[in-house]
């Protein structure tokens, strides 16, 4: 398998008025062609961010202060708007969290795909982006494609929504796909189809695959590699198999933990304990110490990255952990 | 309408005698009870009213107790006047507001967008009686480059196919575009900084489109839904307050008309220029529920 993207101690801080947010801090990884990686982790830990960064579209006043991201020889962080835009919705694109806001409410869903294509490829013909915005929309599973490109996205629900915004994020056979909680707005059995549907062209393309998610159920089956992000880190790194069932990092592990189990009889979920700090308000050393069960002074020093038993993981306890 | 017609037949009812006003003051009193029989006014409110009605339907709202001609031909004889005034103020506005609304919203900080958020901020501040007499003190006093009243040489009902006319159309214009433009400006600006921040927008960027397909295309679109409305509103508040603007340039239009029928207590005039505004802005909500099908489509019906 050779190299589709290369992320290189990428760093997106926001200068808001309250203090320097690290959103994304110091943070590297690798995708392979044909992989889908996970990034997990609790609401703000800069999972989204860590997607917008990838295409370099994050709002001001945030901004890629220092690191690579590396495609195709280029690097996405130093490149003008315009060579970004034309890597952009063609050899990259994205999937946003919410459908229901993710369409143009005023413009009619045939429109919107097809100007997609017609922005990467100047050459093809109305006619042309027309049947293949028609060919897109029925290889995601929408019903009754030709009519849904009249339509304008409030004669729609959620779920078809959320197959169009696919089908535009496919729609250029993008090389990298990136999936912000696609399924989060979606009920459970849509959820399932939508997956499915992402990890089947990711495998028949040979394209790779970014999956955001909260959900780490959704990441086990779905991802070859998975990176856990806490606090604008990634604190554990590497294959699923290794960090889901050998997990190394006690913030993996209490996510694990935190997943019911169905051989088990039990009146209360397990829940790490406390919340994620605020990332104005970090705490010293470890940014997980203080709900860590295992932490002690070791720790009021951030632990270096170190790679062990085949995936990379900060913390300082990692031999106690087994 | 009918609502209006009652309101403003009672209150001009009630505002005084026009006789009095109409004879000289040495007339005597077999003369002005003759003038008032003539007039019909002699009669009791309700008695003035039911007659009103029944001749408003047939079209006829009376004669002008001044002019002696029908009230409705004197106010249309005077309506290019301020709908010239108006049309152009509201075009002129439109075609620069918006564009400098959406400059400004764009790049916030930058010192073009400063400078025009600080023109609009004067031009919504500035009352419009102060701008139209500056101009007359600068331009026609001090320059003498304009002229200060009138609507010089008219052709086809307008000014603006003359050079005279044109000369003449300038500082009304300037001065009634000034608060519209600066109203259009900000709104714009407040519209699409709200439009920019939302998913929609950050897909698109995210699909690779060029940043003016972004701005002017899918930003601008649904911007424009509020400021259709409020463009609308304003309109209709151009044609019926143009008064000030036309009373210091001696405009002679229908503000002009209103302010002069009032003092004299003319009331088929009053009656029937407040019928007229009231039926224009019928027609203008009319046409901009009509616009609003084309641009909003959550609002159209199947």
């Amino acid at each position: 398998m050779s190299e589709m993207l290369r992320v290189e101690n990428l760093k997106t801080y926001f200068d808001t008025r309250k203090g320097l947010v690290k959103a994304v801090d110091d943070i590297s990884f690798t995708i392979e062609k044909g992989e889908i990686l996970g990034i997990v982790g609790e609401s703000g830990a800069g999972k989204s961010i860590t997607g917008f960064s990838l295409i370099n579209l994050i709002d001001s006043p945030g901004e890629i202060v220092a690191g690579r991201v590396l495609f195709d020889d280029r690097d996405l962080a130093h490149l003008s708007e315009d060579e970004l835009s034309n890597i952009r919705g063609g050899e990259i694109s994205m999937i946003f969290q919410d459908p229901q806001m993710s369409l143009n409410p005023v413009i009619t869903i045939g429109k919107q795909l097809i100007e997609t294509v017609i922005y990467h490829n100047p050459e093809t013909s109305k006619q042309d982006a027309y049947k293949k915005s028609v060919d897109m929309l029925e290889l995601v599973g929408l019903p009754a494609p030709e009519k849904r490109m009249a339509s304008f996205p409030h004669q729609l629900s959620g779920g078809m929504k959320q197959r169009i915004v696919i089908a535009m994020a496919l729609i250029n056979s993008p090389k990298l796909l990136i999936a912000d909680e696609p399924t989060t707005a979606l009920d459970v059995t849509i959820q399932a189809q939508i997956l499915y549907l992402m990890k089947k062209l990711t495998k028949e393309y040979e394209s790779s695959l970014v999956l955001i998610t909260h959900d780490i159920a959704v990441v086990a089956q779905m991802c070859d590699k998975i990176a856990v992000m806490y606090a604008g880190r990634i604190v554990e790194y590497g294959s699923n198999q290794d960090v889901l069932y050998n997990s190394k990092h006690p913030y993996t592990k209490g996510l694990i933990q935190c997943l019911p189990k169905l051989n088990e009889e039990k009146d209360r979920l397990f829940q790490i304990p406390g919340v994620m700090p605020s990332l104005l308000d970090l705490p010293e050393g470890c940014y997980f110490s203080d709900r860590c069960p295992y932490a002690d002074e070791e720790c009021k020093i951030y632990p270096e990255t170190t790679t062990i038993e085949g995936r990379q993981v900060s913390c300082h306890k990692v031999n106690q952990i087994s | 309408m009918s609502v209006i017609s009652f309101i403003v037949f009672f209150i001009m009812y009630k505002a005084g005698d026009p006789v009095e006003l109409l004879l000289p003051p040495d007339a005597t009193h077999q003369e002005v009870v003759q003038m008032r029989a003539y007039l019909g006014l002699d009669k009791p409110f309700t008695t003035q009213y039911a007659i009103f009605v029944k001749n408003a339907l047939k079209g006829d709202i009376g004669n002008s107790y001044i002019y002696g001609q029908p009230a409705v031909d004197i106010v249309i004889e005077r309506f290019p006047a301020t709908l010239e005034l108006s049309f152009l103020a509201m075009f002129f506005s439109v075609i620069l507001g918006i564009p400098m609304g959406v400059i400004a919203s764009v790049k916030p900080k930058a010192i073009l967008s400063r400078s025009i958020m600080f023109f609009s901020l004067a031009g919504i501040s500035i009352p419009v009686f102060w701008t139209g007499m500056v101009f007359v003190l600068i331009c026609s006093v001090y320059l003498g480059i304009l002229p200060s009243s009138g609507r010089g040489e008219v052709l086809y009902f307008t000014s603006a196919f003359t050079w005279d006319g044109i000369k003449h159309l300038i500082m009304p214009v300037i001065t009634l575009t000034l608060f519209q433009l600066a109203l259009i400006i900000r709104l714009t600006r407040t519209g699409m900084m709200e439009v920019l921040m939302q998913d929609y927008i950050k897909l698109a960027k995210a699909k690779g489109l060029p940043n003016r397909i972004v701005i002017y295309y899918h930003a601008l679109k649904n911007t424009l839904i509020p400021v259709i409305t409020v463009i609308g509103i304003q309109f209709g508040q151009l044609i019926a307050f143009t008064i000030v603007t036309e009373t210091i340039f001696a405009w002679p239009g229908t503000g002009k008309l209103i302010i002069d029928s009032i003092q004299n207590l003319d009331r088929p005039v009053v009656v029937s220029y407040l019928l007229m505004v009231a039926f224009i802005f019928v027609i203008i909500n009319f046409m901009v529920d009509v616009i609003y099908t084309f641009v909003d489509p959550r609002v159209r019906v199947k």
